[in-house]
């Protein structure tokens, strides 16, 4: 059977130049950058090399770049770090009740440290309001973290005028760019950012590698301890070749942003126009307007997320759901949940799709019939 | 009865996690079906570590799929069995029954929601790893108990039409639970040697007074004999069974005491001396929401063969249809601690003919108000 990945957001097949790159780095480049002799030498360039571009990309210093396990481990490390580091100036944190689980797990664990957060409401686009933010901030705000694009349903938030808002004052500012990264032009100056979260396996990189930016004037106290790499802010040997991976990745990724950006903006258009043609009944779950390229995330009513996603498995294509589904229990996404409500018949029709550099548009064409088919037969 | 080739034929298995419907799955992949593993989460256990027996039971779900080659979905209906099995489950224990989630489940959850389920996933057989036969003579499907006496679990099954019998296969119903064990292990499935699961299924190994008390309060009473002597206090009549000596606690001389009957108005529990007290035999009973397998129209009065609990020996009996969905039936010698809630299981020979819920229960002619 021919099968479809159109589960991009969760996670992306790596590019066949990442794969060259990891397997000439692997191959010839194995020391341990800390070594002082050639072998170490020669890794360490590797990274630093990578480092140069990462920070590139977003207009960051080299220095600025921390190198992690990931958009988890980076949250972490950014949200830990800044409260640890800022817990006499106050100990209130901002936050969105849309973020992933990385940041939202981790706030919560912060409130059990003693910090009180704030979790901001969105409307029904999945848009914080800029005024409701400026209401929550207090003189003892040190932290507002707010996601870029949303996985989920793709909402992009404001990020430009939070930046500006939060310019004067004490509050560190975070924003979680796993899933804008790459499709989004970033630049952490003119957004006024403090600290921003990637991860290479969204881009075509590695699973495994990811970065935190961390503004040279941002106090982050580390999270892990042992040698002295990342400045002594993230101690472990660095993961050398998946860094060279994620450096490739990243040179892609901006060589070809509009031309992708261009070509997903029209799939969305594509796939609604087909499910239109059969008289599928559907909604946008978010917006359009200010939304993620790679991104549609739909409602069928009357449908059964549980039944639509494991149809659409069995006929090839691989698509998710906001929901957590593990052994059985499904937990609401949370994100459709702040935009529709507890009740809202969304929660348990809803499905993402999400698109990559080798999805065709034959492969819409073909996904969006193949969903056509199965809710029709669903509503029977 | 029409069959496709098993290539074209797609087979949902309900898997649990065990090792029965794990061979149930591995036998069908072998057989050429199209197969489908898929996990039913009816119950959410977690504990405040975090722990829930169905992340661990789906663990194996994943992991034998993945040795026998199999694609595995889990789904959810918690809300389905809390509003038509566990309710129903609270209700009888409240009327002074003794019910039988077992039976509730295979009719309300594992043999309708999850049966349209599969078929919405485009199968053409539900199967799952129940000890238990079908096969289709004379024109209609027919339920046989399943090969190994010992395991047979028609008695849960009774409820089953030919509706839904026509779309359900028991791929381990013609084997002993030893071979089953054997198949698993030669064939190294992750499960060959995981204890088969005991009790209700939502219970599982937890203290069952403990779990009920979480949900009825319970009401601690009188322990009287019939002749008014009262010979202690129970803690809920919610926990005694009829014929069980389990925690009554009543010392003295002479025989030990056993539980024969409750008075719910007055909440009192009544005990006597003697495994074989008269009070605790009846010769009759009437049972409710009887179902047939067959479609055919039955005899007004058969006489049959009937087990009144799982794992009882057959008891010869004569059937009478009353009204409805009831029956008479008429013990050919009397039995003792007949429960009402459990049910009452027909059979002719090897083949299950059907069942419903024992709900009076009589001796000469006289309904024994005590038991229910």
């Amino acid at each position: 059977m021919e099968r479809i990945y159109l589960d991009h957001a969760a996670t992306t097949p790596m590019h066949p130049r990442v794969i060259e790159k990891m397997m000439e780095v692997m191959s010839l480049s194995f020391g341990n950058p800390s070594s002082i002799h050639s072998y170490g030498r020669e890794a360490r360039h590797r990274i630093d090399l990578a480092r140069a571009e990462l920070a590139r990309s977003i207009g960051a210093k080299e220095n600025e770049i921390i190198f992690t396990s990931g958009g988890t481990e980076a949250d972490n490390l950014a949200l830990f770090g800044a409260a640890e580091s800022y817990q006499h100036q106050g100990k209130h944190i901002i936050t969105t009740q849309i973020e992933h689980h990385a940041v939202l797990h981790a706030c919560k664990k912060l409130e059990k440290l003693g910090f009180e957060v704030t979790y901001l409401p969105v409307d029904e686009t999945g848009l914080i309001s800029l005024s409701e933010l400026n209401e929550a901030l207090r003189e003892d705000t040190i932290l507002v973290s707010i996601m870029y694009g949303n996985n989920e349903v793709g909402t992009i938030q404001q990020i430009t005028e939070i930046g500006q808002l939060l310019k004067n004052h004490q509050a560190v500012f975070h924003t979680d760019a796993v899933q804008a990264y790459g499709a989004e032009k970033i630049d952490v100056n003119e957004s006024f950012i403090d600290l921003l979260s990637v991860t290479a396996h969204k881009i075509n990189g590695p699973k495994g590698t990811g970065f935190l930016y961390a503004r040279s004037t941002v106090k982050l106290a580390p999270r892990s301890f042992g040698g002295d790499q990342e400045r002594k802010r993230r101690a472990g040997t660095e993961n050398v070749a998946s860094i060279a991976g994620f450096h490739q990745a990243v040179i892609i990724a901006n060589e070809e942003r509009s031309a992708k950006r261009e070509k997903f903006f029209e799939y969305k258009e594509i796939f609604q126009e087909k499910l239109r043609e059969r008289e599928v009944d559907f909604k946008v779950n978010g917006t359009l307007e200010y939304s993620l390229p790679h991104v549609l995330n739909l409602s069928f009513p009357g449908t059964s997320v549980e039944a639509m996603l494991v149809n659409l498995d069995l006929a090839g294509i691989a698509v998710s759901s906001g929901s957590a589904c593990t052994a059985g229990s499904i937990e609401p996404s949370h994100v459709l949940v702040a935009m529709f409500g507890k009740q809202s018949e969304r929660l348990i029709n809803s499905i993402r799709f999400s698109f990559g550099f080798n999805t065709t548009k034959e492969e819409i064409i073909k996904a969006a019939e193949e969903t056509a088919r199965i809710v029709s037969r669903l509503k029977k | 009865m029409e069959r496709k080739d098993p290539q074209n034929t797609r087979v949902v298995v309900g898997m649990s996690g065990g090792v029965d419907s794990s061979v149930a799955a591995l036998l069908l992949k072998q057989q050429g079906y199209d197969v489908i593993g898929i996990f039913m989460k009816n119950w959410d256990d977690t504990d405040d570590n975090g722990f829930c027996t169905a992340t661990e039971d789906y663990e194996d779900v994943i992991r034998v799929c993945n040795q026998i080659g199999i694609p595995y979905y889990a789904v959810n209906f918690e809300k389905q069995y809390w509003d038509k099995v566990f309710t129903y489950f609270l209700e009888e224990y409240k009327a002074g029954r003794t019910p039988n989630p077992d039976v509730m489940c295979n009719k309300e959850i594992k043999f309708k929601a999850f049966l349209e389920h599969a078929v919405n996933l485009g199968a053409d057989y539900l199967a799952t790893g129940h000890y238990a036969q079908v096969e289709y003579r004379d024109g209609e499907y027919k339920m046989l108990r399943g090969l190994d006496e010992n395991k047979d679990q028609t008695y849960f099954l009774n409820q089953l039409t030919q509706e839904q019998l026509s779309k359900v296969m028991f791929p381990i119903g013609d084997l002993e639970k030893s071979r089953v064990r054997e198949i698993a292990r030669e064939a190294e499935l992750a499960t060959a040697t995981k204890k088969d699961s005991t009790g209700i299924c939502f219970i599982g190994e937890r203290n069952f007074k403990e779990f009920l008390g979480q949900y009825l309060p319970a009401q601690p009473g009188n322990m009287e004999t019939f002749d008014g002597e009262v010979k202690g206090k129970h803690e809920g009549l919610m926990y005694h069974t009829i014929g069980q000596r389990h925690g009554l606690g009543i010392g003295g001389s002479g025989e030990p005491w056993f539980a024969i009957g409750k008075d719910l108005k007055r909440n009192v529990l009544y005990v006597g001396q003697g495994f074989h007290h008269e009070k605790l035999y009846s010769d009759s009973i009437t049972a409710v929401g009887v179902s047939w397998v067959s479609n055919q129209e039955k005899p007004k009065e058969f006489e049959c063969t009937a087990k009144f609990r799982y794992r009882q020996e057959d008891h010869k009996v004569t059937v009478r249809l009353l009204d409805g969905d009831k029956v008479e039936v008429v013990f050919h010698d009397p039995m003792r601690a007949i429960t009402p809630g459990q049910a009452a299981v027909f059979y002719n020979g090897d083949e299950c003919l059907g069942g419903g819920t024992i709900d009076e229960v009589y001796k000469n002619g006289e309904r024994l108000t005590y038991v229910g």
